[in-house]
């Protein structure tokens, strides 16, 4: 192989002989490169990190220097911001509602959508890519825009907080995530499912598997990957969703979600983000955990082995 | 165990788009019989359509006596094994033996003393707790056949399933294939585009051709008596020469040469097939040798093949390895008149 062809390719242009030209030009194009990707995060972070140390700062503080200031002397760090949160807010009741919100307006909509999108990738019915097609069309239409009539509509049926027995009060709120999050989530488990191999499925029709066996037994363990990136999609959508959750169970502490306390939290302290930087980080921790629990599940190549060498 | 009969069976996509036309074959109970054609040839349809994968547009399947038609693949009594294997990428070896028996509700310990069996005849006992990722290519293709054993199906299905392995290993488990079908006496249909594993396997061999059924008959059969032109030039490497001849009272006249026909056909423009192993540096007579200009000399060791010029047509000759031969001499070559084949030009079917 020539120097010239060794250099085409990335994995083998440590091999161009040292300090040749070849060496430098990819040496330098990897330093670039990692320029690159550390500018992105660090500009990515910049705002995280500006809440973090604000959420460790007295009030005074906040309001007289940014935070970048907070580095150099005097260091003026406390705990005050959290434990005043904690104390004075309805900040666990809340924790509690955003949890009794978020996990079954997650399980809902990705449970009805694997169904739905193991139909429109794998069975035929009249009119299915029309159907398919509407779906997926849907999801061009802002949420906002239902608004009015679905809680119109909630209100005449009376499905609403105040109408419903304790327990069922997140009721609009789960039907409508389920509404907003089923077009995306069909859309993308359909095409992870249309990408399995077809001899599979006739595999296991010789086999003998009827339809749900395959769903159950093949259909659903191999596409593991792509329901743990659903659900945490989903999931972390409705826990930093504010606007749906205030329009469909409103602000009420009993059914009121962590986000619609946070916002309150503005508005009943006045200027006081001192307040709502550190409410924010006590919030981030789910999301952090939900994603790094599932994340070990995005395991590439888990169809590996399954058809050819 | 049942024989398997394909009555004017026709597979019909679209008005125009027919893929199996009236195909009829009977494969006895027991036989190694191998579907072969070129790729598009309609085989796999044929096998699909007996698997219960494909719908029957004209004609009936019947396995035994049964008609299968409507009947669902997992009734059927068959087991496949698919070109890509098809396993289930995640479940062990044992877990992908054991689905289609468990899917039957079959007993525990039954499954077990079946699958260990199987795992047994095809050597994947220590294999047995592995992920289908973790093994080689020539073990999955064996766990898929282990999948079809553990069935004990009327008639194993293959679709291809050399196809993916490499040479060495191909050769060897086409010989574990029929010492397989010996051991377990059932029906095998095998399909493939390999006229070697045709000829090497198969009980009988059914050419398929444009979705057509050219020719059944055992592999010596097909050989020697090729049905027609695509048949002759199908089956056999090299593949046969074909001449355009003129024929009267019984000679056939070439380009480069003429050769006495061991019957009279009449006079009519034909094809001449004769096979490269027919031309050989061993001249009989005077009367069938011919002059051989040549432009291409192959050895291979045990053989040395010649292509070259007969007057205007091109010919091959399989020729002694110890001849020497180089690259633009002319030869004379003699050609066994004892396995001629003439083919009409137009319907290009066996004359003789």
């Amino acid at each position: 192989m020539s120097v010239a062809a060794a250099a085409d390719r990335p994995g083998t242009a440590a091999t161009a002989a040292r300090f040749s030209p070849q060496w430098i030009a990819g040496r330098l194009s990897g330093v670039v490169l990692h320029l690159a990707v550390i500018g992105l995060t660090v500009a990515w972070m910049v705002p995280t990190i500006g809440i973090l140390f604000t959420s460790f700062r007295p009030f005074t503080a906040i309001n007289s220097s940014g935070w970048w200031l907070a580095l150099s002397p005097p260091f003026q760090f406390t705990l005050d911001n959290y434990s005043k949160v904690l104390s004075t807010s309805n900040l666990g009741h809340s924790f509690f509602n955003s949890f009794m919100i978020s996990i079954p307006a997650t399980i809902i909509p990705v449970a009805i959508a694997a169904f739905a999108a193991y139909a429109f990738a794998w069975m035929k019915f009249p009119f299915r890519d029309w159907i398919f097609l509407a779906i997926v069309g849907v999801l061009a239409i802002p949420l906002q825009l239902s608004f009015v009539p679905v809680l119109s509509f909630f209100v005449a049926h009376g499905i609403t907080p105040s109408a419903l027995p304790p327990g069922l009060q997140y009721l609009p709120v789960w039907l409508a995530h389920t509404g907003y999050g089923l077009p995306f989530s069909i859309y993308l488990l359909a095409n992870f499912f249309r990408a399995l191999p077809s001899e599979l499925f006739e595999s296991a029709e010789i086999d003998g598997a009827g339809t749900l066996t395959v769903f159950f037994r093949i259909v659903l363990p191999l596409s593991v990957p792509a329901l743990a990136s659903l659900v945490i999609f989903q999931f972390l959508w409705i826990w930093n969703d504010l606007l749906v959750a205030l329009i469909y169970v409103g602000g009420q502490p009993e059914v009121a979600p962590l986000t619609v306390t946070l916002a309150n939290l503005t508005n009943s302290y006045g200027q006081g983000y001192h307040l709502l930087t550190a409410a924010a980080f006590f919030s981030m921790f789910v999301p952090l955990i939900v994603f790094l629990s599932l994340q070990r599940y995005f395991v590439r190549g888990i169809l590996a082995g399954s058809v050819k060498g | 165990m049942a024989s398997v009969t394909y009555d004017h069976v026709v597979k019909r996509y679209t008005a125009d788009i027919t893929v199996v036309k009236d195909f009829n074959v009977e494969i006895k109970d027991k036989e190694f019989m191998v579907l072969v054609g070129p790729s598009g040839c309609g085989k796999s349809t044929a096998l699909r359509m007996l698997a219960g994968l494909e719908t029957v547009t004209e004609g009936q399947i019947r396995i035994g006596e049964r008609v299968v038609n409507d009947v669902a693949a997992k009734d059927r009594d068959i087991a496949m094994v698919f070109q890509s294997y098809a396993l289930y990428p995640h479940m062990s070896v044992y877990d992908n033996m054991a689905f289609p028996l468990q899917m039957k509700h079959t007993p525990k310990s039954e499954i077990d003393k079946r699958v260990r069996q199987a795992s047994g005849i095809l050597g994947l006992d220590n294999f047995l707790k592995r992920k289908p990722r973790a093994l080689s290519g020539g073990q999955r293709q064996r766990v898929a056949l282990g999948r079809a054993i553990v069935r004990n199906p009327q008639v194993f299905l293959l679709d291809e399933p050399l196809s993916n392995l490499d040479a060495k290993l191909r050769g060897q488990t086409r010989i574990e294939l029929q010492k397989l079908h010996r051991d377990l006496e059932t029906t095998f249909i095998y399909v493939t585009h390999d006229q070697v594993e045709a000829m090497t396997m198969g009980d009988r061999i059914a050419l398929m051709y444009d979705g057509i059924l050219q020719q059944v008959g055992t592999p010596g059969d097909v050989y020697d008596h090729p049905a027609n032109l695509f048949v002759a030039g199908f089956i056999g490497t090299p593949t046969m020469n074909f001449v355009p001849v003129t024929t009267s009272n019984g000679t056939a006249k070439a380009s480069g040469f003429d050769v006495k026909l061991p019957r009279s056909v009449g006079e009519k423009t034909a094809v001449l097939g004769f096979r490269p192993e027919a031309v050989t540096d061993r001249v009989i007579d005077e009367a069938s040798s011919l002059q051989m200009k040549v432009d291409v000399v192959e050895r291979l060791g045990s053989d040395q093949f010649l292509y070259g010029q007969v007057g205007g047509d091109q010919v091959t000759a399989r020729v002694d390895p110890r001849m020497q031969v180089t690259v633009g001499d002319t030869v004379k070559l003699g050609l066994d008149t004892r396995s001629l084949h003439l083919f009409d030009a137009d319907s290009e079917k066996a004359l003789l």
